[in-house]
């Protein structure tokens, strides 16, 4: 190894990693960066590698070949200098739910080599910070979904890690307890803490994310800003339905030209589509104003934000698989992740 | 690629040696904390072997011809607790199985605590649970008529030798619940197999009333030898010497966890 390259400013740096279970290649040679500071979005389905690629960083797996280096730390060869650096939370296995909130950072405190006054310490500080003061002596089994996730966050924290790696965060969460953990993920964040966020919902790595890849059967397919990837999929959609049949092709007349995209017409719902890119809003007041000049009566019309299967129909030319089936839209729920994703 | 790194302020081995200690007693402590706060678990282990000596003392007992002195009770309760060892370990392998299942044992893996420290932490406890447990079943036989007939020291020794035996059975039942990692499985199997070699020793029932071809097996299993030692230890007299009995028992056990531990470690580095 090259003593020079000393991945200055990269928090992680992951080259050609390949991993495979048997017959089932679940990373085919994966590469990407992660400077200091910034977060990183992973997104995929189901079974694309995400998990893998995670457990492989954070040294619970081996790659079968390729390298990945965290902190400068080869996550194979200096395991232990990796575990020092990182942590991993999402889901909430850190938390022992027969245990009060205080109990479960004591553990992982404790498990993190804090001496006891630092624990207390800790403990104080981020129960504060995670607004669980008053559930703090009481079992975690009695948290709502979202309350467990932020304590597991906390108890990952109790270590004061550099780079932190959060595996579906809010998979599973109500919108409530959702926005209370991207709440506390940009707050992360700010703080100057790398983050690697693995997730199925494009709102999400959105929200969160300075860069996302895109993962699928175990290959990066695309990956850039939230913005570079939306362009991708041609931006935002602008949708109306026609009311009177006899004024569709009006319709369609009235709104060519709004963009370089041809509309799509679907005659027999008498539906309209328009890729509008990313001047999505001035592109809805002048199909209003055009549509109204046309005397073309319209219902239902809107801009679409791409959603996460829009962004895999751009670049893979097929829906996203999920263990589900192909799934649609946001807020779905995730199901039961295929052993080996 | 080189194979050399300069490792920067890596800590020595006494630290480390410090942590492996220090991270299984905060496991031990963990489990043992979720012990007590489960009513149910502390039920389930307790409740269960006191049905057992109330069962075999009241109603299979009078059916039982023993010849030592005390009669049936003293002869009974040895292995009642030699059986409580061995089933209490039915939990080691129950708790394995749900934390390997849930990620728990890959996110204590990520941590940079001692790796030793989740299946040390875990025996511990439960070493301590099943001290607990005997504990209560010997409390529980002076209730109903049990005497220890050879003084404290060997009294202290049975215990010793019953939580020996429970520790080295902890570790096949580690090795099952790791291996298995299936909640429902576990729930199914873990319990299974010590069925026939409780059962078919001398835990319950003089062997010598057995049929010969079971004899051949009842004799020379090692949960006889143990449960012949351990009563040996609790009666005394020359019914129940305790050579051959104790070096066997032993030898076993010794056997059990040569093959085991290095499997349960095994079971538990690929459990995830």
């Amino acid at each position: 190894m090259d003593t020079t390259a000393r991945d200055g400013d990269f928090a992680i740096r992951v080259e050609g990693l390949h991993k495979s279970f048997g017959k089932v290649h679940a990373l085919r040679g994966i590469d990407f960066v992660v400077p200091r500071g910034s977060v990183l979005g992973v997104l995929g389905p189901n079974g694309a590698g995400k998990t893998t690629a995670v457990r492989v960083l954070t040294t619970l797996l081996p790659p079968d070949s390729g390298r990945a280096l965290i902190e400068g730390h080869d996550v194979v060869r200096d395991a232990a200098a990796v575990r020092r650096a990182i942590a991993l939370a999402g889901q909430a296995t850190a938390i022992q739910i027969e245990l009060t909130g205080r109990e479960n950072l004591w553990i992982m405190g404790r498990l993190h080599h804090l001496d006891r006054q630092d624990v207390r310490v800790r403990t104080a500080e981020l129960l504060e910070r995670f607004e669980l003061v008053d559930a703090a002596d009481r079992p975690a089994k009695s948290y709502s979904g979202g309350m467990k996730r932020r304590l597991d966050l906390a108890a990952s924290l109790m270590g004061d890690p550099s780079v932190l790696f959060l595996d579906e965060p809010t998979s599973g969460l109500d919108p409530y307890g959702r926005l209370g953990m991207w709440e506390v993920i940009r707050q992360l964040a700010a703080q100057g803490t790398t983050i690697l966020l693995t997730t199925q919902y494009l709102d999400e790595a959105d929200e969160l994310a300075d860069n996302i890849i895109v993962i699928e059967r175990g290959q990066v397919i695309a990956q850039g800003t939230s913005d570079q990837l939306k362009d991708r999929v041609g931006g935002d959609v602008l949708e109306f339905t026609v009311v009177d049949r006899a004024l569709v092709a009006g319709a369609v007349a009235a709104v060519s030209g709004l963009t370089d995209a041809a509309p799509r017409v679907d005659p027999e719902s008498r539906r309209i589509a328009l890729q509008v890119g990313n001047r999505g809003s001035q592109a809805l007041v002048e199909a209003v104003r055009r549509l109204d000049a046309a005397r073309v009566e319209t219902d239902g019309l809107a801009l679409h934000r791409p959603s996460l299967d829009d962004v895999f129909l751009a670049v893979t030319g097929h829906a996203a698989e999920s263990g589900n089936g192909t799934t649609r839209g946001r807020g779905r729920k995730p199901g039961v992740r295929p052993a080996g994703d | 690629m080189a194979a050399e790194t300069v490792p920067q302020s890596s800590p020595s081995v006494m630290q480390l040696a410090r942590w492996a200690v220090s991270d299984s007693l905060v496991m031990t402590r963990r489990n043992l904390l979720v012990w007590l706060r489960v009513p149910a678990y502390i039920v389930f282990t307790v409740v269960q072997p006191v049905i057992f000596v109330l069962l075999f003392r009241y109603v299979f007992g009078g059916a039982i011809q023993v010849a030592n002195q005390g009669g049936y009770v003293n002869f009974l309760m040895p292995g009642i607790i030699g059986q409580t060892a061995a089933f209490a370990t039915f939990a080691t392998a129950i708790a394995l199985a749900q934390e390997a299942k849930q990620g728990v044992i890959d996110r204590l893996r990520s941590l940079p605590m001692a790796r030793s420290a989740v299946l040390a932490g875990r025996l511990i406890a439960d070493g301590i649970r099943m001290l607990v447990t005997i504990l209560v079943i010997v409390g529980v036989g002076y209730g109903v008529g049990f005497r220890f007939q050879n003084g404290a020291p060997s009294a202290i020794a049975m215990i010793l030798l019953a939580e020996i035996f429970g520790v080295t059975i902890c570790c096949v039942s580690a090795f099952i619940g790791l291996a298995i990692k299936d909640e429902e499985s576990v729930q199914a199997f873990g319990l299974i197999w010590l069925f026939p070699l409780t059962f078919v020793s001398s835990a319950f029932v003089p062997i010598a009333t057995m049929p010969s071809w079971m004899q051949a097996f009842a004799n020379n299993q090692p949960v006889t030898l143990v449960i012949n030692a351990m009563r040996s230890f609790a009666l005394g007299g020359p019914q129940f010497p305790l050579f051959p009995a104790l070096w066997e028992s032993l030898v076993w056990l010794a056997g059990i966890l040569i093959v085991f531990a290095p499997l349960a470690v095994r079971a538990y580095r690929r459990a995830s």
